[in-house]
């Protein structure tokens, strides 16, 4: 309960800062927290703006599932194969670490525009932090459970239903939580650059046309989304962690 | 050199090498990609010709600054927020969050702040790492095993002592963590911005280049960034695993 | 020169509840007079509170009542100079080498550069660590790691030694020879010894006194004099009189083991 209070005296902080910041920098620069707001439910009422939101959530999807799948799936692999995931980690760490948008251009002319460009994108920004934590929890499965496993005689299905999947999960849950926030910054970065759809172009459209409103406004609901979806993966990962 | 590190560097090789085979035999159209050979000769070009080596001059200089301010600022604030768990509390779903949020976006905001110059980037550089640092600061922190504290303290170690030499040091594979990925978010938030918004800088030259369908110059820059960041990471990589190894035992 | 060495005085230690469960009384009261130059060993059920005895006379924890003096001076919040400790789990810094860490302490002295070789190299010879001084405690078995930690200490040359179950991850046979080690550099140094074990039989063999206590708040409802010579080693387990001792252990302790593992 108090840690709720806490939280709430935060968000209270940071809002007063905004404020603060609003008072300091003028509306033009930064709009108050409450016109964001009243500027943010106003959207919900235009119907191009529920189009936006539709084209991004469908690239987000696609982007994550990419993501997440690839990612774990090449984690797992390179976590098995102990050489290959040696050769393969620093590269997998290096995209990570790459400026990223810096590819765009490359991306986009082998995708062309549209929404492949923007799942492509939100994909190889995701892909690494899964795919490292997926191989780091399968390297650190302790030895002794597998041998447990082979003691109790199980089948290699069962083994890694009961005994690997188990120990693995933990982390690999971290890695998606990492992931889903990547995949959601790469998905808008894309939609920034080269789309004529979705949150991200109505965040540049907004910077281009310097309506401060409606940037603040798309940003808020990202930031609230992005706070939501990750206080929910936060407490499914904590209870994982809890187990072991 | 380890044998992983050899075959990585023949994999690599290996890469460039298909792809200089299919865009010298047209299977990967020119308009999509030019030959790695030729992204180097203009590379080169560029800088024999001293053009935009402000730029990269520039943009290197901000990664560094952002990054410095980042280390130090996070490593500060990550021992202060430590020493106070109800607001470490309040603050961990934030921090969670954090790298969700495009920041780049924040660059008008920036500018109202910082007026138009060098350091609105190096402002949302250094946000983007800083935070990387105060996290794994903490996780370092949280990691020291109470037992070697009590050993600083039965030796009778002064406070300074025991930091340095004691606390630091079982701290350190986490704090290595973080310096890494600060240079990663500074490297990431400074050619993001500039990418998106400034009007100078390496970020700015690739996207002026792609914009004027300048591919050569385009390709060239960014060779080079990827370049410089894959070294750069894997040379960290190659010296934590030196360190590590005594360590770890493996 | 009092011959007490170290006391405690009416010794509790209440640990304040958290959330979810209430306050745990881990200790005491506990009276306790540790004459000069002494073995005094101490044996009780897990969780009896035996850690927590050896951090108050160390200055890790402060008693919640009553007081530990060594030396004649109260002991306040950091360890007296003087006293020397080895911990239950492995405490070796992972970061330094095998002569690095038991040099560690040596170095933080006024004494000279000779003086620490010799030292060290001397604890490392009779730790059986000779040929590992450049190896990184990674490199180490469990055991080896924990005879570093005890090096460690043991190069100090502390007058009070603290020993929390240091022999606990050695196999039987090194744990016989080590414990002659250690009468051999108690004979020789004179200090005052607390150990704490798990073993019967290894306390037995070492100490004058053994202290045994009962389960949690743990407390001393027996204290045995072995009335062994002072020149005693490992081979004392053939005499008669030691299976009494051992036996006499185990019986103040069978019920109170089986009442920590809630059996009773
Ligand atoms: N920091 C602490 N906070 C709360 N309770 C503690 C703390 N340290 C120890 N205790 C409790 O005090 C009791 C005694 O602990 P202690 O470590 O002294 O036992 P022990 O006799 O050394 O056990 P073992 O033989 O297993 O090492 C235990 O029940 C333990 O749960
Ligand atoms: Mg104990």
């Amino acid at each position: 309960m108090s840690k709720a209070l806490d939280v709430a005296m935060l968000i209270a902080v940071l809002i007063g800062l905004w404020q603060a910041l609003n008072w300091y920098a003028g509306d033009v620069a930064i709009s108050s927290p409450y016109d964001t707001t009243l500027h943010l439910i106003a959207q919900f009422e235009r119907p191009r703006f529920w189009l936006h939101l539709a084209e991004s959530i469908k690239a987000f999807g696609y982007a994550l599932a990419i993501a997440w799948i690839g990612g774990i799936g090449l984690g797992v692999w390179l976590g098995a194969h102990r050489f290959a995931g040696e050769v393969a980690e620093p590269i997998v760490v290096a995209l990570y670490s790459l400026p990223k948008v810096t590819l765009y251009p490359l991306v986009l002319l082998i995708f062309g525009l549209g929404i492949s460009s923007k799942v492509a994108f939100g994909a190889i920004h995701g892909i690494a932090p899964v795919a490292l934590f997926a191989m780091n929890s399968v390297r650190n499965i302790r030895p002794v459970y597998i041998k447990v496993g082979r003691t109790l005689r199980l089948t290699p299905l069962d083994a890694a239903r009961r005994v690997l999947i188990p120990a693995a999960l933990p982390e690999i849950a971290t890695g998606l939580r990492l992931g889903f926030s990547l995949t959601l910054l790469g998905t808008l970065l894309g939609e920034m650059f080269a789309s004529q759809r979705g949150l991200g172009f109505m965040i540049v459209n907004a910077i281009g046309l310097a309506d401060t409103k409606t940037m603040m406004a798309v940003t808020l609901l990202l930031f609230i989304f992005a706070g939501t979806a990750n206080a929910i993966l936060l407490a499914g990962e904590r209870a994982l962690h809890r187990r072991v | 050199m380890t044998r992983a590190g050899a075959w990585r560097l023949g994999l690599l090789a290996g890469f460039a090498l298909a792809l200089e085979l299919a865009t010298r035999t047209g299977a990967i159209s020119h308009t999509i990609l030019i030959p790695p050979s030729a992204m180097l000769a203009r590379l080169a070009g560029i800088v024999a010709e001293g053009q935009l080596v402000d730029d990269i001059a520039f943009t290197l200089l901000s990664v560094l600054t952002a990054f410095a301010l980042a280390v130090s600022t996070g490593f500060l604030a990550g021992i202060g927020i430590h020493a106070l768990p109800r607001l470490r509390r309040a603050l961990d779903p934030f921090f969670a969050t954090y790298y969700a949020v495009p920041f780049f976006v924040f660059y008008p905001v920036m500018i109202a702040i910082f007026g138009l110059s060098k350091l609105p980037v190096i402002a949302i550089a250094y946000l983007f790492a800083v935070v990387a640092m105060i996290v794994n600061t903490l996780n370092g922190l949280d990691r020291i095993p109470r037992v070697l504290a009590k050993v600083a303290r039965v030796h009778r170690l002064s406070w300074a002592d025991a930091a340095w030499n004691v606390k630091l040091p079982a701290a350190a594979p986490n704090l290595f963590t973080g310096i890494k990925l600060a240079i990663a978010y500074a490297f990431i938030g400074t050619i993001a911005s500039e990418f998106i918004m400034a009007t100078s800088g390496l970020g700015y030259s690739i996207a002026y280049a792609y914009n004027n369908f300048d591919n050569r110059t385009m390709y060239a820059l960014m060779l080079f960034v990827v370049a410089l960041v894959g070294a750069i990471n894997l040379g960290l990589y190659e010296w934590e695993k030196r360190l590590m190894k005594r360590r770890t035992g493996r | 020169m009092s011959q007490i060495h170290a006391r405690l005085a009416g010794v509790t230690r209440v640990f304040p509840g958290s959330a979810g469960h209430g306050d745990v009384h881990a200790l005491g009261p506990v009276d306790l007079d540790l004459a000069r130059g002494e073995f005094f060993s101490v044996v009780g059920p897990s969780g009896c509170g035996k850690s927590t005895l050896l951090e108050v006379l160390a200055g890790l924890q402060t008693p919640t009542q009553g007081a530990a003096a060594f030396e004649d001076k109260p002991i306040g919040a950091e360890t007296p100079e003087g006293v020397g400790v080895v911990f239950q789990e492995d405490s070796s810094f992972p970061w330094l080498t095998v002569w690095d860490n038991v040099a560690f302490g040596l170095k933080r002295t006024a004494l000279s550069g000779a003086e620490i070789e010799t030292r060290v190299r001397d604890a490392l010879a009779f730790m059986g660590l000779k040929d590992f001084h450049k190896a990184f405690p990674a490199q180490l078995s469990g055991g080896m790691r924990q005879r570093v930690c005890i090096a460690r200490t043991l190069v100090l040359r502390p007058r009070l030694i603290l020993l929390d179950e240091p022999f606990g991850a050695l196999d039987q046979q090194t744990r016989l020879l080590m414990g002659d080690e250690l009468l051999r550099l108690w004979r020789e140094t004179g200090a005052t010894v607390l150990l704490i074990t798990h073993a019967l039989d290894e306390a037995a063999m070492l100490s004058t006194r053994v202290g045994v206590m009962s389960s949690r708040p743990g407390r001393f409802i027996d204290l045995v004099e072995t009335g062994w010579p002072r020149d005693r080693d490992s081979r004392i387990v053939a005499d008669p009189a030691f299976g009494a001792v051992t036996a006499r252990l185990w019986s103040n302790l069978r019920g109170e083991s089986l009442k920590a593992m809630g059996h009773a």
